[in-house]
């Protein structure tokens, strides 16, 4: 029965990607039939596929619709706002050639690999700061720091509020 | 409109010329991802958002379609561009490439604990 419920809820939120990726291909602005059979199949596929490793270990919590909200917001304010700082300060990195890199290790205390993967990619998409590894038993993150300020620091000092947004969004 | 495509296109091209830039300038692996994934990356989402205003101000079904797809490839981007730059920089530390002039590598020092070596495939270790 969990099976089934995996591989359903996988197969329909891969129909929704397709949905939206295939809208405005029917006459007003709706789907097209041959468009909709091939979705329904290949989403069908794909749930079989993938069905279960999606929502095991933690990963039930990305259906929580709350989440969607706060990720949303997370997406809009503070992850776009550390982004575009962390660029103009790379950006004039490179025109200087002034680096002082290293790689360090912190914890910021995540449990599930939902978390640590989003604080991974979090930390990795803003320039500067890179996930070289995760200690799966411990939690530790070691991170290549392009502008090491403190040899042994705190999560704070490297990603700022990325760790208390991946928890109250992925934990 | 055309003035807000124009200059999403503008700081899109400028940062993607600084990322190969820091391509040359950069003396390592790892410091090369920082500029030429992340530079690149934010380059891209505006020049994607050029894309979807111009999709948006054209209208119709071509229109909402080259949106709806731009904005699509720009969630993708979002999602696969950490992962490939990471699965990058741990494979270039676990052949042994040292960061250059280093200040501290912690990593080294935990001895390569990784999660490979942890669960699973025996055989390498």
């Amino acid at each position: 029965m969990r099976r089934v419920a995996e591989w359903a809820t996988t197969a329909a939120l891969a129909f929704v990607v397709f949905l939206v990726l295939s809208s405005f291909t029917g006459k007003w602005g709706v789907w097209a039939s041959d468009e909709l059979l091939a979705g329904a199949v290949i989403a069908l596929l794909v749930g079989l596929a993938t069905g279960r490793f999606a929502w095991s270990r933690g990963g039930w919590r990305l259906l929580q619709p709350h989440r969607w909200v706060l990720f949303l917001v997370y997406l809009v304010g503070p992850f776009l706002y550390a982004m575009a700082k962390a660029n103009l300060d790379v950006a004039w990195r490179v025109i200087t050639g002034r680096i002082n890199p290293g790689i360090v290790r912190f914890n910021p205390g995540l449990r599930t690999d939902f978390g640590r993967t989003f604080l991974a990619n979090s930390i990795t998409l803003t320039p500067g700061t890179l996930t070289v590894d995760v200690d799966d038993g411990s939690g530790d993150f070691y991170v290549h720091w392009i502008n090491v300020k403190d040899p042994s620091p705190t999560a704070d000092e490297v990603c700022g509020p990325f760790p208390r947004w991946a928890r109250r969004v992925a934990e | 409109m055309n003035g807000l495509i124009y200059a999403f296109l503008a700081i899109g091209t400028a940062f993607n010329a600084l990322g190969a830039v820091a391509l040359i300038r950069f003396p390592d692996v790892y410091t090369r991802i920082h500029g030429a994934t992340k530079c690149t990356t934010f380059g891209s989402i505006f020049s994607i958002l050029a894309v979807a205003v111009h999709g948006i101000v054209q209208g119709g079904a071509a229109g909402g379609t080259m949106a709806v797809r731009a904005l699509l490839a720009l969630v993708f981007l979002l999602l696969t561009n950490p992962t490939g730059s990471h699965a990058l920089a741990r494979g270039a530390h676990r052949a042994g490439i040292k960061p250059f002039r280093a200040v501290v590598d912690r990593l080294e020092e935990a001895g390569h604990r990784s999660p490979v070596t942890r669960h699973g495939s025996k055989e390498t270790q």
